[in-house]
């Protein structure tokens, strides 16, 4: 069964009537029920793809939230071999709402890092939801110290609806650990590619999010508070959530024109969930394309240029 | 409202034309409640003298007490475009934003001074709770990176006064660039080994603590600030339980290892020079008597 969004409606009726039909069918059946199923398939397909042409910022969130969006996870097993992890930040724990270690991509050894946030209840609360405490950063900043220490690229697959508000999550410095991660991530002296692959969420994203060439799925959404939260606090009214996502300007599309993302990665009609092995190759192609792009610079230079890029934004708007 | 700031209110606003001015003559501590005359307060650095509650303090008068003499130069800050995201909620933020501006006189959160402290040079940051919550967008970001980068320029010890209610939400994502761009800054300053303070003021949260004021080589704060990524009730909401006792206080924070000392205003002072000559290895300041300005600045 798929799920549907609220806003997905007259799809899903259309995709209804297309399951309704076909189950009815028989081989027997006349041409014209054939045709007919031909006929609403295609109105179907023409439908969605108009609604995923033309998304508010507020239905982006949904569809970056959507539970069958391809996660960590997916994105490892397609774009990775010999993907190894690593685990404990080496001072208290071991944080599973962040994943990383070594792999290879397309045959180059590379160290990745992302938020997983889980597809079934059980591995949902195991990775508490992609929303990390300090020891998920503080692993973060170990594996880019390993990245930098080797000259690894680091790839980071950004997903996440935040870092973790918990009295533990402060009692052992969140902000601490997220600060030194940003600060590990821009002082890498390897190439590194970030992707926002569903929710880009606040410091909690950008504690492995300051690469050198920052991309964007295309219904991803990237913010600095989410737009329930911004309700909250501004509106005084969750309820104004959606006035929020748009006031915000959170989508991939606007942050380009920002300067904050340097590309966007196209999905598939009906976004990623629709064709995760699509959306997972397309994010492996920009990647590649985003690490060529780097290939030559020493140390120095990718340091150098990072930083370059990091000050530019908002210089020129 | 009582019978004397009703009287006597609209007196003060004319002849002491300066900003902050009370709203009354005497100010209530927040925490005993002893009522303190203003000037007493002003006198003794905006610390309560009874039950010792460090106020909030304008930055004017935290540049004032923390160099030689209440002696220093302003640095000019960049300009940066105004409302980037044209974000109106009940409000257009370019209102909020003017409102802020004519309530405190400042452009914008963050001032930057560059001066002496017991006569060695340092460049001094203050971020100003006031103005909007302290909140961190472009200007405030650009003015924490120039003061770095000023520090890095002429070779001194950067000492930031943070005080936020963390991001600034109006300025949506390039609020949060402002993490990364002040941590470029910081990075830049530790290539010249000049010493980067952090005096954690109340209250500090959210991605000004989750950025630029948890990455100072020293980590110090004045009692009592609240300090932490997620505000309390942010917290309460999420897990549904009463905080403890002092959560997210300088002195837990301390207990749990992220301060390297809670110091009392009327210490700053000495406590953050003898700190910056130690680490620039400058001789250290004889008892009684402030040393000559060294040569070389």
């Amino acid at each position: 069964m798929r799920s549907y969004l609220d806003f997905e409606k007259p799809v899903a009726e259309l995709e209804a009537k297309v399951e309704e039909l076909r189950a009815l069918s028989s081989p027997d059946d006349g041409v014209s029920i054939a045709d007919e199923v031909q006929r609403l398939e295609a109105k179907a397909s023409e439908a969605l793809s108009q609604l995923y042409s033309s998304l508010t910022p507020w239905q982006k969130t949904l569809v970056a939230r959507h539970p069958a969006r391809p996660h960590f996870g997916d994105f490892a097993a397609g774009l990775f071999t010999d993907f190894t992890p690593l685990a404990g930040d080496r001072k208290y724990g071991e944080d599973e709402a962040i994943i990383g270690g070594f792999a290879r991509f397309r045959g180059e050894a590379v160290c990745v890092l992302g938020h997983e946030k889980g597809s079934t209840t059980e591995t949902r609360i195991r990775h508490n939801f992609g929303m990390a405490r300090p020891e998920g950063y503080r692993k973060a900043a170990r594996i880019m110290e390993l990245a930098d220490r080797f000259g690894l690229p680091l790839i980071s697959l950004v997903d996440t609806a935040g870092a973790y508000p918990g009295i533990g999550a402060e009692e052992r410095g969140q902000a601490e650990a997220i600060a030194r991660s940003t600060d590990a991530c821009l002082a890498l002296g390897a190439p590194n590619v970030a992707v926002v692959i569903g929710e880009g969420g606040s410091g909690g994203a950008i504690a492995i999010a300051t690469a050198n060439k920052v991309l964007m799925l295309e219904h991803a959404v990237y913010s600095v508070i989410s737009p329930e939260g911004a309700a909250s606090i501004l509106w005084r009214d969750t309820a104004k959530a959606q006035d929020a996502a748009t006031n915000m300007k959170i989508t991939a599309q606007d942050l380009l024109k920002f300067g904050v993302v340097d590309g966007i990665v196209r999905e598939p009609v009906g976004g990623a969930h629709r064709d995760a092995k699509a959306a997972i190759a397309a994010t492996g192609d920009a990647i590649a394309e985003a690490l060529a792009s780097l290939a030559g610079l020493d140390a120095d230079a990718v340091r150098k240029a990072r930083r370059a890029k990091f000050l530019a934004i908002g210089r020129t708007l | 409202m009582n019978w004397i700031s009703n009287v006597v209110r609209p007196k003060i606003r004319n002849f002491l034309n300066r900003r902050e001015v009370p709203e009354n003559l005497w100010v209530k501590c927040p925490e005993t409640g002893q009522m303190v005359f203003h000037k007493d307060l002003e006198a003794n650095q905006y610390v309560i003298p009874g039950s010792g509650y460090h106020m909030r303090m304008s930055p004017v008068d935290r540049l004032k007490t923390t160099f030689d003499d209440g002696a220093y130069d302003e640095v000019a800050l960049p300009e940066v475009v105004i409302d980037p995201l044209k974000f109106r909620d009940e409000r257009k933020y370019i209102d909020r934003l003017k409102d802020a501006r004519t309530k405190t006189g400042a452009q914008d959160a963050v001032k930057v001074a560059t001066g002496l402290l017991e006569a060695l040079p340092v460049t001094v940051a203050v971020q100003d709770f006031g103005f909007m919550g302290g909140s961190l967008g472009m200007a405030a970001g650009e003015a924490v990176v120039t003061g770095l980068q000023t520090a890095a320029a002429k070779k001194t010890p950067f000492i930031m006064f943070a005080a936020s209610g963390g991001a600034r939400m109006q300025e949506g994502i390039l609020s949060l660039m402002q993490m990364p761009r002040t941590t470029v800054a910081i990075q830049e300053l530790r290539e010249v080994k000049q010493p980067y303070i952090v005096v954690l003021t109340n209250p500090t949260t959210g991605g000004v603590t989750a950025s630029y004021a948890m990455l100072g080589d020293v980590q110090i704060s004045e009692p009592g600030a609240l300090i932490g990524f997620a505000g309390p009730r942010v917290i309460e909401q999420t897990i549904r339980e009463k905080l403890p006792d002092g959560f997210q206080r300088a002195e837990y924070l301390y207990e749990h290892g992220m301060l390297d000392m809670v110091v009392h205003r009327h210490q700053m002072r000495e406590t953050l020079a003898r700190i910056c000559r130690i680490m620039v290895k400058a001789p250290g300041v004889p008892p009684k008597g402030r040393l000559p300005r060294p040569a070389a600045a």
